[in-house]
């Protein structure tokens, strides 16, 4: 009998404990939600709301009139375009970045050559010299000797060259791409482009998807390089730099359309999010050591 | 010897297309990085604003680490360091949160005695600020605290009768905040490294631990985080690279246009404003140097994590193959004495 209460009490306690964790996980939870839950709100709503009750749980009907008037915010707000100039520079770079990285990855792995070991110890040693190390001299070499400012050129065909993301499509390729299929596709007369092209890509999708998602929200969300190059014309301005330019305002401030210009900028981003959620949560520890 | 020739000739004829396959990330790294590092080199020891085509030797660096005589030298070194302060404590200050926080999260979610319901969704939930522009979160977070009497704190201050306050004017608030916003973005990350870290510990020590009876609070002290200290540490490192390049978030901080917030300007903020200014006032040279002595604290950290990625499996061989001769001396030895220890 007495057993049977100890296995009880047992119980009891790791059920309390369990939901001890639970509530402290649904409050870091609310923590998360609820900056975002706030901005949504309140880009519903309009300015004179907002300033008599900064909080409300229930959104306004507001949100297209905001929108409309985040252009008294900053002249250079064009939503269309901030979100074009934003593709494009995101889906350049995410294309170059996974096509070029596996493509450097193949030729580490699959060949035998002399710098081949010199190569990739470089690729390791480079990988994690941050771009606020070198932008002095990027800037004055692009903007200065090559006069590239307000150019996309140099805020997309560096991607070709991606340490880190050469080294995971390394680690992929070793564990999961048998070289024998090398072998038999020169067999079979494949040239060794058509190999790489037609059979290792396809193989290697799982790598290239998970790095091609990282890739393209970590250039989306570029505000460093972007502000350095694109500096003096409006049209070419993405997205993050709008919403700076907008929430830069300090005169004739309307929270309305400000709330709206930070919902409208994120928004697209957790629309991804929300698709590909498993992908990203499961791909974060992918490029870390493993022990 | 067949085999051996083989090989000799595959190699020979296929080694043009490693070269081939491997140029171009070569010749673009060479032309966007390298050159741009070494011309970072080469502006470091020129002048600053209309001297920019004077060569100054070492003058940046001397000015920047020990100040100089004239009043904006001085100047110049004060921001220097006051900016790397900045930097140490932020990075203080989100960190240690931070890898607490995921730690005991990490420890959770991986306990097989606890049943926390919907682990999935957390997870998901607590990666996500980690995707949003940090521009735009910058930029939310003003809407929360700032020295405006229009941002949300200070509304419901004012409508509870109390007077607005200045939260960019205080240095406890506007570095909390800031720390907050970087602990808020990054804890959901480390969580799942560590999660990864700790799902890669050999589960039969766990169950080992159980069977002799140890508490969660035994296994975590004497399993969980001695192992998973290559981890916390590779955490620990990259983090520290990540923390000197902190950007985004503290220089746009402020809501008057074109004045940073003092306390918040970090080292990279440093090298940012002086590169980045009107045609005329620009200083490469400090930017330059103030990079250079970045580079060469990260390529000391960086340091670390390439011998971690690199060596990690070597070193363990290195060790056991010692431990070998070491045994196969003692051995020896032991044969020499006649067999007696």
């Amino acid at each position: 009998m007495e057993q049977v209460g100890v296995k009880d009490n047992y119980k009891t306690i790791q059920n309390l404990k369990s939901a001890g964790c639970f509530i402290v996980c649904i409050l870091l939870t609310l923590i998360c939600l609820v900056p975002l839950y706030i901005m949504i709100v309140n880009a519903c709503r309009g300015h004179n709301a907002i300033l008599q009750s900064p909080v409300s749980l229930i959104p306004g009907g507001n949100f297209v009139e905001n929108m409309k008037n985040i252009t008294t915010q900053s002249p250079q707000w064009n939503l269309w375009l901030g979100y074009r100039n934003s593709l494009i520079i995101a889906a350049g770079s995410t294309l170059l970045t996974v096509f070029f990285s596996a493509m450097t990855a193949y030729g580490l792995t699959v060949y035998q050559f002399k710098v081949r070991d010199g190569a990739y110890t470089l690729i390791l040693a480079v990988m994690m010299i941050p771009i606020q190390v070198t932008s002095t001299g990027f800037v004055q070499f692009m903007v200065g000797t090559l006069g590239l400012a307000d150019s996309f050129i140099p805020l997309i065909v560096p991607a070709i060259a991606a340490p880190a993301i050469v080294f995971y499509m390394r680690q992929y390729m070793k564990s999961s791409f048998p070289l024998d299929i090398v072998e038999a596709a020169r067999i079979d007369g494949c040239s060794e482009f058509r190999t790489f092209i037609s059979i290792a890509l396809p193989m290697m999708k799982p790598a290239i998807a998970v790095q091609a998602i990282f890739a393209f929200v970590q250039n989306w969300n570029n505000y460093y390089t972007q502000n350095m190059i694109l500096i003096s014309n409006d049209k070419m301005i993405t997205m993050p730099m709008m919403v700076q330019k907008v929430l830069g305002q300090d005169k004739n401030i309307d929270l309305g359309a400000q709330y709206a210009a930070v919902a409208l900028s994120v928004i697209p981003i957790i629309l991804i999010y929300v698709c590909l959620s498993r992908f990203i949560v499961g791909g974060v520890a992918l490029g870390g050591v493993k022990e | 010897m067949a085999s051996a020739a083989q090989r000799r000739i595959k190699s020979i004829s296929y080694a043009k297309y490693g070269y081939i396959f491997i140029a171009p990330f070569f010749i673009v790294y060479a032309f966007f990085q390298i050159w741009p590092l070494i011309n970072t080199f080469i502006l470091s020891v020129y002048g600053n604003g209309a001297e920019g085509d004077t060569f100054v030797g070492m003058q940046n660096f001397q000015t920047l680490l020990f100040g100089g005589d004239d009043r904006s030298a001085r100047r110049i070194h004060e921001e220097f360091f006051r900016d790397f302060g900045n930097t140490l404590i932020l990075w203080v200050g989100n960190f240690i949160p931070q890898i607490l926080l995921s730690l005991i999260l990490a420890v959770w979610f991986t306990d097989s005695k606890l049943h926390i319901p919907g682990q999935g969704f957390f997870k998901v939930v607590m990666y996500l600020p980690n995707i949003i522009t940090a521009v735009s979160v910058a930029a939310l977070f003003m809407r929360f605290f700032s020295n405006s009497n229009m941002c949300l704190v200070n509304g419901l201050i004012t409508s509870s009768g109390g007077q607005a306050y200045m939260f960019e004017d205080s240095a406890f608030w506007s570095r909390a905040i800031v720390m907050f916003i970087q602990t808020w973005l990054w804890f959901g990350n480390t969580m799942i490294m560590m999660m990864s870290g700790i799902l890669g510990i050999n589960p039969s020590l766990f169950e080992a631990a159980a069977i002799d009876g140890a508490t969660s609070g035994q296994v975590l002290r004497k399993v969980t985080l001695p192992l998973l200290r290559p981890m916390v540490v590779y955490t620990l490192i990259t983090s520290m690279i990540g923390g000197l390049q902190m950007f985004d978030i503290p220089f746009l901080f402020h809501t008057k246009k074109e004045t940073l917030n003092k306390y918040l300007e970090t080292a990279a903020v440093f090298v940012y404003k002086n590169f980045r200014t009107s045609e005329d006032k620009v200083q490469y040279g400090y930017a330059g140097a103030a990079s250079i002595i970045l580079f060469i604290i990260t390529a000391l950290l960086g340091i670390l994590v390439f011998r971690m990625n690199r060596d990690a499996d070597e070193a363990r061989k290195k060790k056991e193959r010692k431990e070998l001769v070491k045994a196969y001396k003692r051995e020896q030895k032991m044969a020499k004495m006649g067999g007696i220890d």
